[in-house]
């Protein structure tokens, strides 16, 4: 009974398994102790002082954005390069191209806007 | 420069604040009047002849009957030294900062504050360096008193070496 | 018929609680919580020519992530009451090594003003090692003695502490 996703399957069972072995392993054996001193965020030592969430700088979020978008893109392209040649020996091979131009090109119109709207650099000189 | 001179010349522009100048082979120093310390500190780096740039060390002693506060000073571009000293005395203690003039005194100037109580006024961040901050008292004044105990924590403990000597009789 | 001398040499047997507590011994991970210089020596004793790491013990930076603290050095008054705080929030089953003769009783400094006598006036302490600094191989020996606590400790059939704590 060997069928194509058999063997991952087996695998994702034994990761299972094996995760509910250990947790439950903790859940019979560890200690539980918790009070409130122990709970606090730890800070080395120090009492916490402040709050816990703070503002930080959108550029953070921005590149994480803008690499996720690329990075899909490049995992897309990928399985266009492994059957390409297959496209081109049934003579397809100018629709297969500019079908994966026109994707690429309408992203690079994305990148050319985030780029004039300053968002790759780290650091924005704004002017006084 | 000698030190000598350097007194001479400070004496020769305060007149009546330079209390006294004790001439030793090896350590001279000039006593000043507390009240006028800012002044000649800012005259010792700002005269050209002196230029006293250095603030080596700052320290505070404690005398039976007073308080006094050191000022080693030495210029890089003369490559002369000299030593001031202040008598204070010993209940309240205060002077003037000398942070204007010589931004190495602001951590000097605290742990004299933290371990013998005199107050800088003028001092942008008067508060003790390392003690923890609600500590009672002065350590290094010969008068101190060590606390019995500290936030729960007893600060006496019993030696071992008693316990061994009582073993051994 | 008794199982003595039944089984054949590859059937390993042992007892729970000793299989529980091997395991927790051989992988003892210690806080680096280094004062004063007994923390070079205790750097030394996890570095390549006295290692306790071939015993399972590897520094951790955080108390979070740590089952040992083992404390190097001299124990002011304004560090004591941080150093409460941090074995507060190591999680359970923890353990205390006092390390050198400053944690044990103050040591040197034991008539200072800012020094907290030996550091079992804030923590329950499991191991003393004495020695001003004590060499790499009696730190190795304090940890082997915990070792030796450790495997002393039943898990299966023990009665529960009001406290909620682990220890036998």
């Amino acid at each position: 009974m060997y069928f194509n996703f058999a063997v991952p399957l087996a695998l994702t069972i034994i990761a299972l398994l094996m995760m509910a072995g250990l947790i439950g392993l903790q859940k019979l054996l560890a200690p539980r102790n918790p009070f409130a001193r122990k709970l606090m965020p730890y800070e080395c030592g120090e009492p916490p002082t402040g709050q816990a969430w703070i503002n930080f700088n959108v550029r953070f979020y921005l590149i994480a954005l803008v690499f996720v978008i690329f990075e899909v893109e490049v995992a897309f392209v990928y399985p266009i390069a492994a059957v390409y040649l297959d496209w081109v020996r049934s003579g397809r091979r100018l629709y297969a191209l500019s079908e994966i131009l026109i994707f690429l090109l309408i992203l690079f119109i994305g990148l050319i806007y985030v780029w004039a709207k300053r968002d790759l650099e780290w650091i924005k000189n704004v002017p006084e | 420069m000698e030190a000598a001179e350097i007194y001479a010349l400070v004496r020769a522009r305060f007149p009546d604040q330079v209390v006294e100048i004790v001439e030793k082979r090896a350590d001279p120093y000039a006593v000043v009047d507390p009240h006028a310390i800012a002044a000649i500190c800012g005259f010792l780096r700002d005269d050209a002849a002196l230029a006293m740039d250095c603030l080596n060390n700052q320290s505070g002693v404690d005398y039976k009957d007073r308080i006094e506060v050191v000022y080693h000073l030495f210029s890089y571009s003369h490559r002369h030294s000299a030593v001031l000293k202040v008598r204070l005395p010993r209940d309240n203690p205060s002077l003037a900062s000398v942070e204007p003039v010589w931004n190495s005194a602001n951590w000097m100037e605290r742990e004299i504050f933290d371990l013998l109580g005199v107050t800088f006024h003028g001092h942008s961040d008067m508060r003790r360096i390392l003690m923890p901050e609600d500590w009672p008292g002065w350590p290094l004044r010969k008068d101190f008193v060590e606390p019995l105990e500290y936030h729960g924590i007893s600060t006496v403990r019993e030696s071992p070496i008693i316990r061994l000597d009582e073993k051994k009789k | 018929m008794p199982l003595l001398n039944t089984l054949p040499d590859y059937v390993l047997t042992t007892r729970t609680d000793e299989m529980i507590n091997w395991m927790r011994k051989s992988s003892i991970w210690y806080m680096l919580f280094g004062l004063a210089c007994c923390a070079i020596e205790l750097m030394h004793t996890g570095g390549p020519r006295a290692d306790i790491e071939r015993f399972g013990a590897t520094p951790r930076a955080s108390a979070r992530q740590s089952d040992l603290m083992i404390i190097a050095g001299t124990l002011t008054l304004k560090m004591a009451l941080r150093t409460r705080l941090l074995y507060d929030q190591m999680p359970d089953p923890k353990y205390v090594i006092s390390m050198g003769s400053c944690a044990n009783c103050g040591g040197l400094f034991q008539l200072a003003y800012s020094v907290c006598d030996g550091v079992d006036k804030i923590l329950p302490v499991d191991v003393y090692v004495p020695g001003c600094p004590p060499r790499p191989e009696a730190l190795t020996e304090g940890l082997l003695k915990l070792q030796e606590k450790i495997m002393a400790e039943r898990w299966l059939a023990r009665a529960p502490r009001v406290d909620g704590a682990v220890r036998a």
